[in-house]
Order: structure tokens, then C-alpha cells, then sequence
């Protein structure tokens, strides 16, 4: 049995009364990389803030190296080895890399306040070096990729010589090459005795990532032990504490003949080249590619957000003006953007709000311009019915403090109430959990039954695969190829979005049967 | 290649290219304003405004804004004379006294702000109302003289070339630039003004850096009401209204962002400071009509902010991935 470094003793949390952890326990051994999983709203977060000394406990204690362990602040928790890495980056864009990485301890010259930059720019080229990160101390953090930046993050928390680190769905913004970086970065750590917390989304990083597991449910440990008793379907029924046979809803084919979206020849210099697609009625087509490919950039054009140079784009046959979103939306289209904290939702506001704020126009009367709240707040009930929202007002509660999933739903009902017969969505089961993305799926399903076209870019193939009609894959800005429902295999998908060519040549075949 | 490159080179200075710009035209305009007697005055008009700017600077990099230095250097100068005239204070220690009194309002605005947590724009317009008006209160809005001993400091010079009010702003503007470029303080100042949850995560005191920028800001403004009256001599009841718009101008033009995050003193702030008193001048020796003087200046900071909004955005764009292949 390996040491162990760190242990939670009966932790309780509540807000308002609610619990929001209840007598939580585990223990987390030297050199051992130890995945936290759970929907959300199971309490991850708030026990990482515990630990981070974000919040404090209402019941129980931390066990630190043997001692007992309260951290007041995050920079307690910082000076006794816990460093955190957050999902949502923390660096400051308009400093250095180095500055980034030293910005909570300058080493200075003597006892002056100037920093002694050479000091710091060489302590950062080790850490650099170390990731394997090629990029100058010197460079701006807006001038790095996100998986750059990611890195970057990552040799901050090193740079302390924390031995205990928390990873908070790291790879969210990563393309599959950095999170795999990401992941051997992380194992070598563990090798160095370094003791790692993951929590993630993603089970199937968890499986080949984590030596260990503890699976949350609605604030408590349910289960937890070695990653190998742990196969991903036994993960997801502990989580969700039901069975859910499949992770995906039936599917049944709805598309019709009438086309409701057709883009032809569409291009913009850099950003995409000659896209033609087109979807018909209740027929959910799929976009896939790598990050970086153009499909969000895609999604935007046609929904009049961005401009382009060439081609056109007709809703029902009917050209669609470009550049403008009020036509766009008056002509039935609908956007779910891959961004719902900062595009989707006003997090300040009530959900009520934000579920009337596109449909405003329709609600309000003709001469006065007023809005009919009462008939709003009808109809947004409805919708808010129909998508199994979960929250206590919806007139007053504010969307951030609704969970991950539930704010997505805030997002999908803004664009029902107004009925649209086209719906794009970009990544719309992103960081939300199995039970909510169920839920997204049935509400797509239900959708297309009912006639509306659906675009869903996705970058899982597996939801891809389950959900749509036909599968559009992108790569560098353009589209490679569309499978039918009958073609679709996820290794050749892949291949097509790594410019592969479909059939594998001579030699990989060669290789590929040598391995068998 | 290298036509984008100077095209991106251009607008990355784009401060120092308008400012080049409008210093040939004006020396096209009219020749004598190439002159070291014609750039002295510049630099020592600059100076009051650019000590003012640079405090400004601090608190536009952390997000806010400061309203009440022009009030503030009323109310100090105020003090100042009247220590002088009718307590016979020595000019030293009324000078120290008057930047204290700048300190003390920068004091309140920082209280009100990171403590109380009031919006700095309403806070500051309310201690720019108070402090006019006890500066109003004690001269009773009669205008304020100044002694020779106060007067004649504008005409000394230190080691024996620069003028004192040149030495001062230069002074200024060199310690600044340290503070914010090379020391743990000022680099940390630029992470607030970046990302305020971020930089609290990090166990940066957030409030704290915010609240010494604002008392920097009351400084510098008191500082800088002082180093006027030695050039004029005499305060009236409206001294030092309105300039808070020329410093906030100023630190504008030389880059500052009012998002915070975005800004330097030197060259920046510099820069800016310096353009708005040669705009100033060069209307001046191009005989334009005293009453549309002001609407041209306004005319040229609004250019000066246009061209920045336009060269940000072509930043982006010149600096945005390119996806395709070529």
C-alpha cells in the first residue's frame, strides 16, 4: 500500500441548507493519478475548492502529510504543495509567459522590489523545457494557442513544486494530439511521485488515464477503487444511478424531401474554401472535424454572424442575406453556440429572461410595444416543462446558478420558444453530464420528428454516429467528404479528418496486418 | 510578406506615426514651430498635464477611471497658497501638506471604491464636486496669489539646463516606468487590469493594487497643481476643471485601454501627453481662430481613438489563424 498524501474525512457542505457534499471521505496515495468523476452538481467542484481553499467545510477535516489541513485562501493552499488548474484558464493574456508563470512569487533582486527578469525568464525555460513547451519565455500569452496556453497553466502549478495537483477538465479546449501531450506530461508527474487529482467528462480519458477512481453522486461517495474494476458502463450507471442501457436514444430517419438549408460554394479567404452542404426537413446532419477546421467559423456565416466573400446560402430556397442575424432569425434559423457562458446566456440575468430574449418581438402588442409578460411566461413554462428544466423560479433565479446541463436547456428553450425550422448546434453536450446529454439528444430526436433540420457539430464521432442522418467531415476549412448513415465507421471518419486518404495504402495495410 | 509586415508595423505604433504625422505638418504649416525655444514650451506646458496622465495611467490599467484630479489639484494648490499667504508656512512644508491633502482624497476615492464598493466613476465625480467645493468653501471663490519665492521655481533650472517643471514630469515618468515595467508591483497591476478573478486565484491582493493606484492618482494630481502655480502664479476658481478629460485623453491616445490591462507611461502616456499640447501649439502658430481650436483638438483625439479601434481589429485579423492550407 502506497503512502497516502492526502485524505478527506467526512466532509460536509451546505449552501443555503441545501448539502451540496454530505460526510465525504477518500483518500489520495503518493504517485497515484486519481479520477473524479460525477455528473454535474455532484459536488466535484465544491470539494476541489475545499481542497484548494476556496471554500471551507462546514463539517469534517482534510488530512495533509499525516496533519491535520485548513486552508483559509487559495495562496495557503498554493504554499502547502496543492496547485490547481482550472477549466477555465487563469492567465493573464497581456503578460508574458514567464510573468504568467512567476505572477504570485517575483524573485527579485535582493531585497528591492524590481524583479530580477533573468532569473525568472531561466526558471521558466527549465519548466519549458521540461513540458517539452518550445515557445520563448518572452512571448505574449495572447499570441499561444489554447493548447499552448493550457501547458503554459501547467507549468505554473509546476513551477511552485506542488506534489499534489487538481485538474479541472483540462482538455476541453484541446485537439486530441495536445490532450494526448497532456496525458504523458501528466503520467510522467505521477512517475515522479507527484500525486494528481483529474476530474473530467470525458470517461474514456479517465479510463486510460487514472490509476484510481471515485465516482460522486448528488454530494457523496457512491463508489471507488483501481480504474480496472471500473469498465466505462459501470462508471455511468453509478453516476447517474440508474440504468442506462444506452447512452444514446433510439433514432428513427425523418428527413423529407424539402431542403431547408443549402450553402453552395461557400469560401472565405483563410477561413473556408468552396463548403457546400445542405440539410434537408427533420434531417439532423452532422459536422466533424478536428479543432481548428472551420466549423464553428462555418456555422457562423451562415447564421449571418461573420461575413464571406463567395458563394451563397438559401433558406428554403430563398436566398439569405449576409451579415445579418435579425433575417437570419426572422427566416427561421436558429444558433446554439459552442460558447453558452459568454454567447449563449446572460449569466446575471433570470431564466426567464434569457428564455424570452430572442422572442421578445413576437410578445410584445403592436401599437405600444410593451411586452405581454404574462404570455411570455406561459409559453417559456411550457417550454421550460417540456425540457425537464430543473430550477425552483424561473422568474427570479438567476441562470448562473443553474448547473452546466441545465443552462444548456436555458439556451435550447431561448431558440424553441421562437420555433425555428432550422437549429444549428455547436457542441451542444460540452461539459455537461450523461444524464443531460441523454436529454439534449431526445430533445433533437424529438425535433426532427417534428420536421425541424438540424446542423450538430460535435467533435465525440460516437454522438455523432448515434444521432445523425449524415455526417459532414471537415478539415482545414473544408469539407472532405459526407458519409451516409449506412458508411459511417469512426476509424474512417477519423481518417478523413486527418487527411488520410479512405482506404488505408499498401504499407498500412502491411502494418496493420503484422499487428494482428 | 513584407508589405503585411510594415502594414502590421504601422499600426502596432500607430501613437507614434500620427505623432510624427502631425509634427511635419505642422512644421510644414508653419516653420517656426521647429524650434528648440517652441519645443521647450511644448515639454513644459506637456509637463503638468503628463504628471496628471501618468497617475491616470495607474488607474485606467487596473479598469478604472479617476474624475476628481482636476478638483484635486484645485483644492491642493488652494491649500498650498493659502499655508503660505496666511499661515506664513514655509513653501516646503506647504507643499508637502498639499500633496498629503492629494493623498487624502486619492484615500477616499480607493475607500470608496474597494471598500464600499462603489463604481469608480460615480466615486470619483462625487470627490471631483467635494473637493472643488471645499476649495471654493475656503477661498470663499476669490483667486488665490502665489509669492515670488513660489513663482520664480518655474524659472530655475536643474543642473543648470532643464527647466524644474521638465525635471519633475521626466521624474515622474522615470519612476513610473519602473514601478510598472520592472517591478512585482506594476506586473501585477497588469494582471489585475487583465482578469480581476484570475489575478485574485493567483493570491494577488487585488484591492489593495487598486486601491494605491487611485491614491497615486491623487498624488500626482496634487503634484501636478503645484508645479502649474509656480508657472502662473495665480489660481482662480476654476483652475484644473476639465483637465481630467486631457489627462484621460492623453494616457488615450498614448494606448491605454479604459478596459484596463492595455497601457504604458513611457512611451505611451508620453506620447500622448506630448501630442496634445503640440496639436495645441501648432494651432497656435497656424493662426487658427482661438474658438475652433478646441473642436480641431477633439477632432484629432477622436481620430487618434478611431484608428486605434480600426487597428485592433485589423490586428485580430492579420494575427488570426489561418486554417487552410495554402
Amino acid at each position: 500500500m502506497a503512502e497516502v498524501v492526502f485524505a478527506y474525512k467526512n466532509i460536509t457542505k451546505r449552501f443555503f441548507g441545501v448539502h451540496a457534499l454530505k460526510d465525504v471521505s477518500f483518500e489520495l496515495e503518493r504517485g497515484r493519478i486519481l479520477g473524479l468523476v460525477g455528473e454535474n452538481g455532484a459536488g466535484k467542484s465544491t470539494l476541489m475548492n475545499i481542497l484548494g481553499g476556496v471554500l471551507q467545510p462546514d463539517e469534517g477535516q482534510m488530512i495533509l502529510r499525516g496533519a491535520p489541513f485548513a486552508p483559509k485562501n487559495p495562496l495557503e493552499a498554493s504554499s502547502a504543495g496543492i496547485e490547481f488548474i482550472h477549466q477555465e484558464l487563469n492567465l493573464f493574456t497581456n503578460l508574458s509567459v514567464s510573468e504568467n508563470i512567476s505572477i504570485s512569487r517575483f524573485p527579485c533582486l535582493g531585497s528591492s522590489p524590481l524583479i530580477n527578469k533573468k532569473k525568472m525568464r531561466e526558471s521558466c525555460k527549465k519548466l519549458l523545457k521540461s513540458l517539452n513547451l518550445d515557445i520563448s519565455p518572452n512571448i505574449l500569452v495572447e499570441n499561444l494557442s489554447p493548447g499552448e496556453r493550457q501547458l503554459v497553466e501547467i507549468a505554473k502549478a509546476l513551477s511552485t513544486n506542488a506534489d499534489i495537483l487538481l485538474f479541472d477538465e483540462p482538455t476541453t479546449s484541446l485537439t486530441a494530439k495536445e490532450t494526448e501531450h497532456l496525458f504523458s506530461i501528466m503520467r510522467s508527474l505521477r512517475d515522479e511521485g507527484k500525486s494528481i487529482i483529474y476530474i473530467s467528462h470525458i470517461l474514456g480519458d479517465v479510463k486510460s488515464l487514472v490509476d484510481d477512481i471515485v465516482v460522486l453522486r448528488d454530494g457523496q461517495v457512491i463508489c471507488g477503487g483501481p480504474i480496472e474494476d471500473f469498465p466505462i458502463h459501470r462508471m455511468i450507471n453509478l453516476m447517474v444511478g440508474r440504468e442506462i442501457s444506452n447512452v444514446f436514444p433510439e433514432r428513427h430517419s425523418h428527413a423529407k424531401d424539402r431542403v431547408i438549408l443549402e450553402a453552395k460554394h461557400v469560401s472565405e479567404t483563410g477561413i473556408v474554401r468552396d463548403v457546400n452542404i445542405t440539410v434537408r426537413e427533420g434531417e439532423i446532419v452532422g459536422m466533424f472535424g478536428l479543432m481548428g477546421s472551420g466549423r464553428t467559423e462555418f456555422a457562423r456565416m451562415l447564421f449571418g454572424v461573420d461575413p464571406y466573400k463567395e458563394g451563397s446560402i438559401t433558406v428554403c430556397t430563398e436566398p439569405l442575406p449576409k451579415r445579418n442575424p435579425q433575417q437570419s432569425i426572422k427566416r427561421g434559423l436558429a444558433f446554439i453556440t459552442e460558447n453558452r457562458r459568454e454567447e449563449g446566456l446572460l449569466m446575471d440575468y433570470p431564466i426567464l429572461e434569457n428564455i424570452g430574449l430572442v422572442s421578445l418581438p413576437d410578445f410584445s402588442s403592436r401599437m405600444t410595444r410593451m411586452v405581454d409578460s404574462k404570455r411570455l411566461f406561459k409559453q417559456a413554462n411550457e417550454i421550460a416543462t417540456s425540457l425537464r428544466l430543473k430550477c425552483n423560479d424561473l422568474k427570479n433565479q438567476k441562470v448562473k446558478s443553474l448547473s452546466g446541463g441545465n443552462q444548456q436547456k436555458v439556451v435550447i428553450g431561448k431558440w424553441l420558444l421562437k420555433h425555428p425550422s432550422m437549429l444549428i448546434m455547436d457542441e451542444p453536450t460540452r461539459g455537461i453530464d450523461v444524464g443531460a446529454k441523454y436529454e439534449v439528444y431526445l430533445i433533437m430526436e424529438q425535433l426532427a420528428k417534428e420536421g425541424t433540420g438540424i446542423l450538430f457539430i460535435s467533435s465525440e464521432v460516437e454522438e455523432l454516429m448515434a444521432m445523425c442522418d449524415r455526417i459532414v467531415v471537415w478539415s482545414q476549412g473544408e469539407v472532405m467528404h459526407e458519409f451516409e448513415k449506412s458508411d459511417f465507421s469512426q476509424e474512417r471518419i477519423m481518417r478523413i479528418a486527418f487527411r488520410q486518404s479512405l482506404e488505408y495504402s499498401e504499407e498500412e495495410k502491411a502494418v496493420v496486418n503484422g499487428q494482428d | 510578406m513584407d508589405k503585411t509586415r510594415v502594414i502590421k508595423f504601422t499600426m502596432k505604433n500607430s501613437t507614434a506615426v500620427l505623432f510624427v504625422l502631425i509634427f511635419i505638418m505642422f512644421g510644414l504649416i508653419a516653420p517656426r514651430f521647429f524650434t528648440v525655444k517652441n519645443f521647450q514650451n511644448i515639454m513644459s506646458n506637456a509637463s503638468y498635464i503628463g504628471i496628471i496622465a501618468v497617475g491616470m495611467t495607474f488607474v485606467l490599467l487596473t479598469g478604472g477611471i479617476d474624475l476628481s484630479v482636476g478638483s484635486t489639484m484645485y483644492l491642493c494648490a488652494v491649500v498650498c497658497g493659502k499655508l503660505i499667504n496666511e499661515a506664513k508656512m514655509p513653501v516646503l512644508f506647504a507643499v508637502i501638506i498639499s500633496l498629503l491633502v492629494g493623498v487624502l482624497i486619492g484615500s477616499v476615492n480607493a475607500f470608496a471604491i474597494t471598500r464600499l464598493r462603489l463604481v469608480p466613476f460615480i466615486t470619483t465625480l462625487i470627490t471631483q464636486t467635494i473637493a472643488r467645493g471645499f476649495g471654493l468653501f475656503i477661498t470663499r471663490s476669490i483667486a488665490v496669489n502665489y509669492p515670488d519665492s513660489v513663482t520664480l521655481m518655474s524659472t530655475s533650472k536643474v543642473l543648470g539646463f532643464i527647466p524644474l517643471q521638465i525635471f519633475i514630469f521626466l521624474s515622474v515618468v522615470a519612476v513610473a516606468a519602473i514601478v510598472l515595467g520592472k517591478t512585482r508591483y506594476g506586473r501585477q497591476l497588469y494582471a489585475v487590469g487583465n482578469d480581476l478573478e484570475s489575478a485574485k486565484k493567483a493570491g494577488i491582493r487585488c484591492d489593495r493594487l487598486i486601491a494605491s493606484t487611485y491614491i497615486i492618482s491623487g498624488l500626482l494630481a496634487a503634484l501636478g497643481g503645484f508645479v502649474t502655480i509656480t508657472q502662473i502664479g495665480r489660481v482662480n476658481a476654476g483652475f484644473g476643471s476639465g483637465d481630467e478629460f486631457d489627462a484621460i485623453a492623453a494616457a488615450v491616445l498614448g494606448g491605454a485601454s479604459l478596459f484596463g490591462g492595455i497601457g504604458t507611461v513611457f512611451p505611451g502616456t508620453v506620447l500622448g501627453t506630448v501630442m496634445i499640447e503640440m496639436i495645441q501649439a501648432g494651432l497656435v502658430f497656424a493662426n487658427i481662430d482661438i474658438y475652433i481650436q478646441p473642436i480641431i483638438m477633439a477632432g484629432i483625439i477622436f481620430l487618434a481613438v478611431f484608428i486605434d479601434s480600426v487597428r485592433t481589429t485589423q490586428i485580430q485579423k492579420l494575427e488570426r489563424r489561418n486554417i487552410l492550407k495554402a
